[in-house]
């Protein structure tokens, strides 16, 4: 196999070290298969369904679609660096869990972290704003529905 | 494989020199998918990212000049939707908000896809891009760049770096025909441009031939039915004619995506529509001025 | 909408928060795509490119002296039998002498690293001489044979009442459905690891363990004891997982290389390789009288089954038994045939053959209202089924039929609001691409109602063992029935702890080793069989620990009871938590449960065939670009049949979830075949509906007529909600544009260019299909 190099990566504050690794891995293979973090997922990395969700530089982004190692210097927030600790629950994901918005969990984490972006950037977003800020994350359990109830749950509790 | 992650074009430069088979990698969206799926096993990756001279955009007297990697959200922000309507309103068009967020404006251009939904307003604003090598820099109009599927005339060791175009000209309108509501490759894409001062009609198709395709003879008959004193298009078969031109321009082919009588279908309805809805508007503006 | 709280630790009839929850929203729950073990390689499939091809060789040296490949398995190396199959094995691990669709496995690699695995795979050579593949359905029967054991897989005849029976009102219709795919988002993995006594410990996603588990010993020349499954995380099913997909190969790649490995599907290759829904091709012939009371229903459907046969048997003979709707219907003549072609191949997708007829039927109803002048819900009405009326098959309805109540229901749920000319410009079809006009835009109402049996038919006995053990006032549950997302791990808690009255409800991991087979996560029937089997479990510890308690107070068994957790006795003398009235003793009982026998259908397809039905109807309302086709599914208002609601905001996750599924068939979801090869193995181009194109669904009822010999009274929830949701759109687009579209997914150019392009012509119903 070609080249192999060492890099580190700034991932949900703090840095990890990526040892021995090919240089076209993704940033989703490093994260899942290299740092221990599987949170982000593998449903299609080709960037057309969002399981891998994660926020670069406070942007949300398709981590199939980063090349790892060119992701060096960024700051990386996963959905295991969502809540406030290890043992907590951050609103969004309570929200999710209240509302039923979680059947077989494939494409909650990248949900997860798209509606965190939502509400970062726009606290009271109507429905329709709702449904395109998440049209890149596709669901094939739930219909949405429960989806959208969590995200107006955690958006009316955080305005209220 | 080897990949280079320069800060500046200079750096870019010295990559290509080690490297001369080296690929160029914007924001990945097009590129780390014929990775992943082993379609594309380049020796060498210039990864442009943090290159200075690709950031940002500036004005410059009546036009604005964007840096090849501005981001697709970027371009749907308040501050460029204002002097590039067209642009920002095919941005939103664009995957999704994960993929706007990591897309670039050089990356569509230099993925040529002949879908890519920029690509027909690039074509309608006769936007100038800018590509730089170690040998200088060169400019070019969109069919000089693009011009094949998924074929540009780049030659090796050379970067798109900017694209110039118009601010605030004119009526735009772009739109987007797909079986989604997001997420999806057009099936046809029409972008037009009534410049009011210039008396000239520009509309751009895509999705509907190996290249985006101006659709000049219904560009040229539109442009001599104009009241350009008055602002208006008033008979309705000069618009049907611009459409039924439209279509004549049209070289579509059958795909798995839809059928080349659909599509000239739709570039046809997608013309027709987007001149009422310039004319329409500019009626309202008219109106609201006078009122 | 409802924002229902999930309650911590619920019973049935409560939101009860389910206990997978919390790692799923975190991202730790191990899905079978997260495992890992030390040591492991990796595993990949080569496949053909072809649909039809002989094989003359198979070169894999080349791969083999590859630095990192540790083997390489071809057909051969299967060492007992080399085909494996749900229904009949005719399914090749590794394909040999032949191939007969686009992505059949051919060989398998191990090897260090995915990357070196598929480099690998790619340095096999397979020498194909390709031949002329056998596509078209219907000359399939009559085609040359593309396997010994023929071209047709299946057909199923239901013959009643008079077959020349007339109506006054006769319609007709030639209708289409296309190859839906299942699209679940956990794309295929497993774990293989060898064990010390020749045998493998297997972690998987699939729906069913124990049939999973005959099948690789079969293959592996294995005693059972020696092939051990566990369930991995499983990322969504829909049907999908129920044939094998690389079980067999990884268990074989672990036994030869003495290493553990995994293999993990691309998104294209999930396309590849997992059954989906078959296409169907349905003639239809409709009487009735002027009143529009149905005479007869005439129905000839061809099923496209694919390469191999999976659950064709099954899902024909639903296309053929639910062909007719939930409607009275005295005579009737009906065959539905599966044939065999060079097609990917077809087997069991949520709604299971009669999503299929459902198209078929429903709009034949609107074409009858049209032909009579009726209103085609009162259509409906006229004819609903009611329990004591007859099923085509003869059978006669005796559980619970709220199908008039279900209709009507539906039916009078407000309209929304509004219309194309006050939708924001992002509400209209086509969304951001704005090309919509809101002149041209129309609105539509579509009405469809459908049914489906729960469990197993046929004959097919089915039953699901669960264990219960209550140890120190903590239950554990053990059971192997498949959780894919649906929510049979919190009902399992739920049921425990409304018999046992007990907070702490433990699920031990689902697996082959210490439980016998629960059945697959299908038919809508888990709640009602595994439901049913944890139940009896659960009723057994309860019964023993209450005699326990009665023989050593002395006092009646009668005179206990069980509550909130408390051993309690009716003069309050006795009042005991649990773990001290069990005095240290561990109360273990295991129990199958099974459902009342079915019997087979007969030669005319009669028979009482099935244990019982669920109904549901869907009202669609829809905005249509009549220029360009574009379509907008505004809402979905449905009513839905279930017995009792044993979690709410679960039923609603099923409900609207399965309407999804049913929108997608409708107006977006296609495999593109062209002469057996997939023009679209990508989420690119096969696209399923995105939260922009999904609408809101209004529940406009859910009918609690509690089922008769279903534990707690609950039908299964799963599948209703796919069954009459595609024909309900597609009625809702032909309202709005007048055309008859006979075909789903109906696509843009369908609507567009309509009147350019003929439709097919119908073909006679009495022509036979030879065998």
């Amino acid at each position: 196999m070609s080249e192999l190099i060492d890099y580190q990566l700034q991932v949900n504050g703090l840095g990890h070290d990526v040892v021995e690794a090919w240089l076209g891995e993704s940033l989703l293979y490093v994260l899942r298969e290299r740092l221990g973090l599987p949170g982000s997922k593998n449903a299609c990395e080709q960037g057309e369904c969002g399981s891998c969700s994660v926020l670069m530089d406070g942007k949300l982004v398709c981590s199939c679609m980063v090349l790892a190692a060119g992701a060096v210097g960024a700051d990386i927030v996963t959905v295991e660096g969502l809540a406030a600790g290890e043992h907590e629950l951050s609103d969004i994901q309570a929200a999710f869990l209240a509302e039923g918005a979680v059947q077989c969990g494939f494409c909650t984490p990248g949900l997860v972290v798209s509606v965190h972006d939502l509400l970062e950037h726009n606290p009271d977003p109507t429905e329709l704003e709702v449904r395109e800020a998440i049209s890149g994350n596709l669901c094939r359990c739930t219909g949405y529905g429960r989806i959208l109830a969590a995200v107006r749950a955690a958006q009316e509790a955080r305005q209220g | 494989m080897t990949v280079f992650v320069p800060v500046s074009l200079e750096e870019a430069f010295d990559a290509f020199d080690q490297c001369p088979d080296a690929h160029l990698l914007a924001g990945g969206t097009d590129f780390m998918v014929e990775v992943s799926f082993a379609h594309r096993r380049p020796p060498a990756v210039i990864c442009l990212r943090k290159v200075a001279e690709l950031t940002g955009w500036r004005l410059e007297g009546s036009e604005v000049v964007l840096g090849a990697g501005i981001t697709y959200t970027e371009l749907m922000g308040d501050e460029l939707a204002g002097p590039l309507p067209g642009l920002a309103q095919a941005s939103r068009t664009v995957g999704s908000p994960q993929i706007r967020n990591a897309g670039t404006l050089g990356g569509n251009l230099g993925t040529a896809s002949p879908a890519g939904d920029t690509l027909p307003v690039l074509a309608a604003l006769d936007a100038m891009m800018t590509v730089a090598s170690r040998e200088g820099r060169r400019d070019l109009r969109l069919d000089d760049l693009v011009v094949g599927p998924k074929l540009t005339t780049l030659r090796p060791g050379e970067v798109i770096v900017e694209v110039r175009l118009p601010a605030s000209l004119g009526s735009q309108e772009f739109l987007k025909v797909g079986t989604r509501n997001a997420m999806v490759i057009a099936v046809a894409n029409v972008a037009l441009v009534v410049d009011w001062l210039g008396h000239s009609v520009r509309c751009a198709l895509g999705s509907v031939g190996p290249t985006v395709i101006r659709a000049s003879d219904a560009e040229e008959f539109v442009a001599s039915r104009i009241d350009w004193s008055g602002r208006t298009l008033t008979d309705a078969a000069d618009v049907a004619e611009f459409a039924a031109l439209v279509r004549s321009a049209a070289r579509p082919i059958d795909d798995h995506r839809s059928t080349a009588d659909y599509r000239r279908h739709a570039v046809g309805v997608c013309a027709h529509r987007a001149l009422e809805r310039v004319f329409s508007d500019h009626t309202e503006k008219a109106l609201e001025r006078a009122s | 909408m409802s924002t229902v709280t999930g309650v911590r630790r619920g019973r049935l009839g409560e939101s009860a928060a389910r206990p997978d929850g919390v790692p799923k929203v975190r991202g730790q729950f191990a899905f079978s795509s997260d495992l890992f073990s030390e040591g492991m390689l990796w595993g990949h499939l080569v496949r053909s490119p072809h649909p039809s091809a002989t094989i003359r060789g198979v070169d894999v040296s080349e791969a083999l002296r590859i630095p990192g490949v540790r083997a390489v398995l071809t057909a051969d190396d299967v060492p007992g039998r080399k085909t494996y199959g749900l229904d009949y094995p005719d399914q090749p691990v590794f394909a040999w002498d032949v191939v007969r669709y686009m992505g059949e496995p051919v060989a398998g690699v191990a090897a260090d690293h995915p990357e070196t695995a598929r480099r690998g795979a790619a340095a096999i050579v397979v020498d194909y001489v390709p031949t002329e593949p056998v596509t078209d359905s219907e000359a399939a029967a009559d085609a040359a044979p593309i396997h010994p054991l023929g071209n047709v897989l299946y057909r199923q005849k239901i013959r009643r009442g008079d077959p020349d029976a007339k109506g006054a009102v006769v319609v007709e219709g030639r209708y289409e459905t296309g190859m839906q795919d299942q699209a679940f988002m956990g794309p295929e993995s497993g774990l293989a690891i060898p064990a010390e006594d020749g045998g493998v410990d297997l972690y998987i996603a699939t729906q069913w363990l124990h049939v999973d588990q005959e099948q690789i010993a079969a293959c592996l020349a294995l005693p059972l004891t020696k092939v051990r499954l566990h369930l991995a995380g499983v990322g969504g099913a829909f049907g999908a997982r129920e044939d094998m997909s690389m079980q067999v190969q990884i268990c074989l790649l672990a036994l030869r290389t003495g290493r553990p490995v995994k293999m993990t599907y691309s998104r294209e290759e999930s396309f590849f390789g997992h059954v989906h829904r078959h296409p169907a091709v349905m003639f239809y012939r409709h009487h009735a009288d002027s009143e529009g009371q149905l005479v007869k229903v005439e129905a000839r459907l061809i099923l496209d089954g694919g390469a191999y046969l999976s659950s064709s048997t099954a899902v024909t003979m639903n296309a053929a038994v639910f062909a007719g709707g939930p409607y009275r219907i005295p005579n009737a003549v009906v065959e539905a045939v599966a044939v065999r072609t060079n097609n990917p191949p077809c087997g069991a997708m949520r709604g299971f053959g009669a999503v299929q007829s459902c198209f078929a039927y429903e709009a034949q109803m609107d074409k009858l209202a049209g032909a009579l002048g009726l209103d085609p819900v009162e259509l409906r009405l006229r004819n609903a089924i009611k329990p004591g009326d007859s099923l085509i098959t003869g059978q006669v309805l005796r559980g619970a039929a709220p199908v008039a109540e279900v209709i009507r229901t539906c039916a009078a749920a407000p309209l929304p609001a509004g219309g194309p000319a006050t939708a924001a410009e992002i509400g209209l079809p086509g969304g951001a691409g704005r090309a919509a006009d809101r002149d041209r835009v129309r609105r539509g109402v579509g009405f469809a109602v459908g049914f489906k049996n729960l469990m197993y038919s046929g004959g097919f006995d089915d039953s699901s063992t669960a264990r219960c053990r209550l140890e120190d006032g903590v239950a554990t549950i053990t059971c192997a029935a498949v959780e894919v997302g649906q929510g049979f791990v919190t009902l399992a808690q739920q049921i425990t702890r409304d018999v046992l009255g007990v907070d702490d409800v433990i699920l031990a991991p689902p697996g082959t080793v210490d439980i016998a087979s629960a059945g697959s996560t299908s038919a809508s029937r888990q709640t009602w069989m595994s439901g049913g089997a944890v139940q009896a479990a659960c009723l057994a510890v309860r019964d023993r620990l209450l005699a326990n308690v009665s023989s050593r107070y002395g006092v009646p068994r009668e005179a206990l009871e069980l509550v909130e957790g408390r051993v309690v006795s009716l003069d309050r003398q006795i009042d005991l938590p649990i773990s001290e009235a069990a005095q240290g003793e561990v109360l273990e009982e295991t129990v199958t449960f099974s459902h009342p026998p079915t019997a087979e259908l007969d030669a005319n397809g009669q028979g009482d065939a099935h244990v019982s039905f669920a109904f549901a109807a869907h009202r669609a309302v829809v905005d249509v670009d009549l220029e360009l086709g574009l379509v907008r599914v505004i809402e979905i208002a449905t009513s839905q049949d279930v017995g009792r609601v044993l979690n709410p905001v679960q039923l609603v996750g099923q409900v609207e979830g399965g309407i999804a599924q049913g929108v997608g068939l409708a107006v977006m979801e296609e495999l593109i075949l062209d002469h057996g090869r997939v023009r679209n193995p990508s989420f690119t181009d096969y696209i399923i509906p995105t939260a922009l194109d999904m609408p809101p669904v209004r529940i406009a009822a859910l009918i609690e007529e509690p089922e008769p010999g279903a534990p707690m009274g609950a039908k299964g929830v799963g599948e209703p909600p796919t069954i009459s949701s595609t024909a309900a759109v597609v009625a809702a687009i032909r309202a709005a544009t007048g055309l008859e579209l006979p075909r789903a997914p109906v696509r843009p150019q369908d609507i567009a260019l309509a009147g350019a392009t003929p439709t097919p012509q119908s073909r006679p119903i009495d022509a036979e299909v030879s065998s």
